[in-house]
């Protein structure tokens, strides 16, 4: 059974937020992910920034597509509406929900595949139409559910379980968003929650779409040595049994650096990964210079995390664009949306 | 074998046919003489047969003055105005026997001259308007005008009538209008000093179009959509349903946009694909938001994996399907009603869908608010499948008329304060007993949360792999549908104990009429029901079981209709006699009669008097 209900019961002394909830109550129904999975992570880091904004449950909405990382919003703020969309089409979702009701606040989760092979014309024109919403890119270069194909974020060099090797380049999801000029474009990784919480945070806040691409190791098909990218660092760190399918209790990956350190860390498939802190110089408003500095890393094999770029400025969110009624056009009510049979009869004299 | 339909006689009751060339303004010209002749209360219809093209090749409208009110393609042609030398020789040989050709004898064209059944009518228009006019723009519109002066003064078209419609058009332009009825007049007055006028064809004024308007049915069901108060409409564009969300957009704007503030109570997401605009669609009707999407063919093969999400997860949804020549391509700008299967058994798995069949531009305004209804009511998607025919061509329909009592049916839905009386909210359980849950919306109560998703669910909404709780979802689905017909607008039917019936649908309807009154004045009589809607109901049945011969009229190559006639009826296969139309022109009466005739002349028995 992969559905397990979560038991609701906390402790009457667990600190409260604002609304008087305690963080189970930010908390969804029993992951299915494998132990040690990059992305139960990351929902353990929504439900935080969750508590800590002291979101109404029901003001927050869920969306996803398939694929592990589209399971996770099955995990957090049970009081939530969600809607597990078909593959790589959460964002015609998110879109459509959005023009129904700007007063919600609209998460997304996605994956590497969900978002970069099958759904990248969606997310690539959900970006274009600045959709008010958070959008997560759980991205562990490799597809899980139909077990270890490479994704398009996995990195030239890099070796799948059963040992092919990786030959196509990567997509980057933080390039390609700064390119379509995205207003929010943030990286982090599933192990340092310290980061990524008040990134969550910021981005559910942002007026527009905020993309965070966030590395989320994937402990039972990407968690093996022999990318050719490989660092001895890799043995460091929880090393699954890699030749067979059996899915092992994983350690997840903890880490904490101080800015403007760089930080190797592996990926489960050994990929050579380095993560840096934004240095406290970095301007995150000028999206040429972040294209500039992120690219010139990557080619370095580091990958720079944090808030990479962010324009609040811009009057470019969809709805502003649109000048559509504040009120959420789900709220309108039919009164004010008929013309009436006075304005048909006129109307007809048209067609005469 | 000769043409069954006689033409009884040519006042009011003859066809024109235009032939020019696309992107040259020939429309307005051609809709000027078809709205003159509406207005002189003669009943008329529009056909534009046009290329998949901006500029540059041959396009053609067709006029059909008809004061039996016939809404169908006529097969003849009486009067050919001959605009487009390219298609020249294939427009003479169109023509029917004594008709009449109007041509630019500005230039020789000996090739006209090799038919002695016809007159033809030689008026130098392109050296008319060089000699009045400048500028080459302004010459090729004007010699649209100037054809028109031609034509109105050779069939007697009231020229007050077009006076009265230019200063419609252009009363605001001055200018525009002192040279357009320059042109008008340089034709007209052509003819009163060369040619005898008016021809035997001719229209003379009537009173039978008071109470009418010409509408095409993309801009009927696009009000229809304000009507609804849909507020989202997103799509790909696709011809022939663009039109539709033209329409919606127009109409948004004049009714929509707060006249102070400048807000607006509406979106239209123009979309990236016609995936991304059914799930534009289900992302805003499941938040609570009326929504539609225009599509045709094409557009459907690719919103078919939603559609089955939207089936299974029980979101509403209303798709226009605005039918095309298929496969694949086809012929985008021709007519066809092909997607008949696909729309009802859409996407993978055990899929079934409503599907609303309109049969003219009034009858898709008033399916168009039906269907919004229907989709919240049933919690599924709804398809209302109209056709190039019906969608884009001007139709003379009844004025639309509305109730102010109307309010829409949300379907069940529990507000908040429902929500907190309830112990716990489960989406999918059949309280009711009528196979159809209960919905909330995001926003609303923490304690209606629940997940939407395409996979296994049971009824409380969880994720399950668990093959009774699945089967039993499967099954209430299966109840949804069976039980969806008294939603659903009822068949059409014209009955007199007949034993031999017609079954069609849609856009055939026109056609059918005209062939019915054909056949009963050659002493054949043959009863008609029209199916507006699938599922079917006990009606359809009923006409099914109690007819021993029926044709079921469609406009496709595999009997589509007929197909799913004997898969979701009890009837005999056997009986069931197609004809069909796929040309990808509009349908018009002659096959139907031609394919009954032949019938019963192979089995005279079947005229014998009606039934007891």
């Amino acid at each position: 059974m992969s559905y397990i209900n979560k038991p609701k019961v906390s402790h009457p002394s667990l600190p409260t937020n604002q609304l008087g909830l305690t963080r189970r109550q930010y908390e969804g129904s029993m992951s299915t992910l494998c132990a040690g999975c990059g992305h139960d992570s990351v929902t353990a880091a929504v439900v935080e920034a969750c508590w800590g904004l002291s979101m109404q449950p029901e003001q927050l909405v869920k969306l996803s597509g398939i694929g592990c990382s589209s399971k996770t919003t099955a995990y957090f703020v049970s009081g939530s509406h969600g809607f597990n969309a078909v593959h790589g089409r959460m964002p015609s979702i998110a879109s459509g929900a959005n023009a129904a009701n700007r007063g919600l606040t609209y998460i997304g989760v996605s994956g590497d595949g969900d978002s970069l092979s099958i759904g990248i014309g969606q997310l690539v024109h959900v970006i274009r139409r600045n959709v008010n919403m958070l959008y997560l890119i759980e991205n562990n270069g490799v597809y899980g559910l139909t077990k270890g194909q490479f994704s398009a974020s996995a990195d030239i060099g890099t070796k799948a379980k059963r040992g092919e090797v990786n030959s196509s380049p990567p997509i980057d999801p933080v390039l390609l968003a700064l390119t379509l000029g995205a207003t929010f474009v943030a990286r982090s990784f599933s192990g340092d929650k310290a980061q990524l919480v008040p990134l969550i945070q910021a981005g559910l806040r942002h007026n527009g779409f905020a993309l965070i691409d966030v590395l989320s190791p994937c402990v039972t098909f990407n968690d093996h040595e022999g990318s050719t990218k490989s660092y001895t660092f890799t043995r460091e760190h929880y090393h699954a049994a890699v030749e067979t399918d059996f899915v092992p209790r994983a350690q997840e990956i903890a880490v904490d650096y101080p800015a403007g350190e760089s930080i190797p860390v592996s990926l489960h498939d050994g990929s050579r990964v380095v993560l840096r802190k934004l240095d406290p110089t970095y301007d995150p408003t000028d999206r040429a210079a972040a294209y500039h500095y992120i690219e010139t890393k990557l080619k370095q094999n580091e990958y720079v995390t944090g808030l990479i770029h962010i324009d609040e400025t811009a009057a470019t969110e969809f709805h502003t664009v649109n000048r559509t009624a504040a009120a959420p056009l789900n709220s309108i009510p039919y009164q004010k949306l008929s013309p009436g049979r006075a304005a048909l009869d006129k109307l007809m004299g048209r067609y005469r | 074998m000769p043409s069954l339909i006689a033409a009884t006689g040519k006042v009011n009751d003859f066809v024109v046919k235009f032939a020019n060339v696309n992107g040259t303004g020939s429309a307005s010209a051609n809709s000027l003489i078809m709205k003159a002749i509406f207005r002189m209360g003669v009943p008329v219809t529009g056909k534009n047969y046009f290329p998949s093209n901006i500029q540059g090749l041959p396009t053609w409208y067709e006029i059909r003055v008809t004061r039996d009110a016939y809404a169908a393609r006529a097969t003849q042609v009486d009067i050919m105005v001959a605009m487009n030398a390219e298609t020249y020789s294939k427009d003479v040989r169109e023509l029917s026997s004594g008709g009449y050709l109007i041509y630019d004898s500005t230039w020789p064209r000996s090739a006209l001259l090799q038919r002695g059944d016809i007159t033809v009518i030689p008026v130098p228009l392109a050296q008319l308007v060089n000699e009045n006019f400048d500028g080459v723009r302004n010459r090729i519109l004007l010699k649209n005008v100037a054809y028109a002066g031609v034509l109105a003064a050779l069939i007697d078209v009231d020229l007050e009538v077009i006076s009265t419609l230019l200063g419609e058009s252009y009363g605001r332009k001055p200018k525009l209008l002192e040279s357009n009825t320059r042109a008008l007049r340089l034709g007209y007055d052509y003819v009163k000093t060369h040619l005898t006028s008016p021809l035997p064809l001719r229209v003379e004024h009537m009173d039978k179009t008071r109470g009418h308007i010409m509408i095409d049915g993309n801009t009927a069901a696009g009000l229809g959509c304000v009507y609804a108060g849909a507020t989202v409409g997103a799509w790909y564009p696709i011809t022939p349903s663009t039109s539709l969300m033209d329409a919606f957009r127009g109409f948004c704007e004049r009714y929509r946009v707060d006249p102070e503030t400048g807000e607006r109570n509406f979106v239209i997401l123009q979309a990236e694909d016609e995936l991304a605009a059914v799930g534009m669609v289900l992302g805003a009707s499941w938040n609570g938001a009326r929504a539609f999407t225009p599509t045709s063919g094409p557009g459907i093969s690719l919103m078919n994996e939603f559609v089955g999400l939207a089936y299974y997860a029980e979101v509403p949804c209303v798709i226009f399907d605005v039918q095309r020549v298929g496969p694949s391509t086809g012929m985008p700008t021709r007519t066809q009603q092909s997607d008949i299967l696909l729309c009802a058994y859409a996407s993978h798995g055990d899929t079934r869908h409503v599907l609303l069949f309109p049969a003219n531009p009034e009858e898709c305004f008033y399916m168009a608010v039906q269907a919004f209804d229907i989709a919240e009511r049933l919690q599924t998607p709804v398809f209302v499948l109209s056709d190039l025919d019906i969608g884009m061509n001007d139709w003379m329909c009844p004025d639309l008329q509305w109730d102010d009592a109307y309010r829409p049916d949300r379907g069940k839905m529990l507000s908040s304060e429902e929500l907190a009386g309830l112990e716990k909210f489960y989406r999918y359980v059949d309280r009711d007993d009528d196979a159809i849950p209960y919905r909330t919306l995001p926003g609303t109560n923490p304690k209606g949360a629940y997940f939407t998703r395409g996979s296994g669910h049971n009824q409380y909404g969880a994720y399950t792999e668990d093959s009774t709780e699945y089967q039993l979802v499967l099954d209430r689905l299966k109840r949804k549908f069976a039980g969806a017909s008294k939603y659903l607008p009822k068949p059409v039917i014209t009955a007199n104990g007949n034993e031999v019936g017609i079954v069609s649908l849609g856009s055939c309807d026109g056609a059918i009429r005209e062939a019915l009154d054909v056949l009963g004045r050659q002493k054949i009589p043959v009863d008609y029901l029209r199916v507006r809607a699938f599922p079917f109901n006990s009606e359809v049945e009923n006409f099914l079981k109690s007819h021993s011969t029926i044709f079921v009229v469609e406009q496709n190559r595999d009997a589509q209709l007929r197909s799913l006639l004997t898969l979701e009826t009890a009837v005999e296969k056997s009986k069931l006699f197609s004809i069909l139309s796929y040309s990808g022109l509009p349908m018009s009466a002659q096959p139907i009669v031609d394919g009954i005739r032949a019938k019963f002349e192979e089995a005279p028995r079947l005229s014998a008097v009606p039934r007891k």
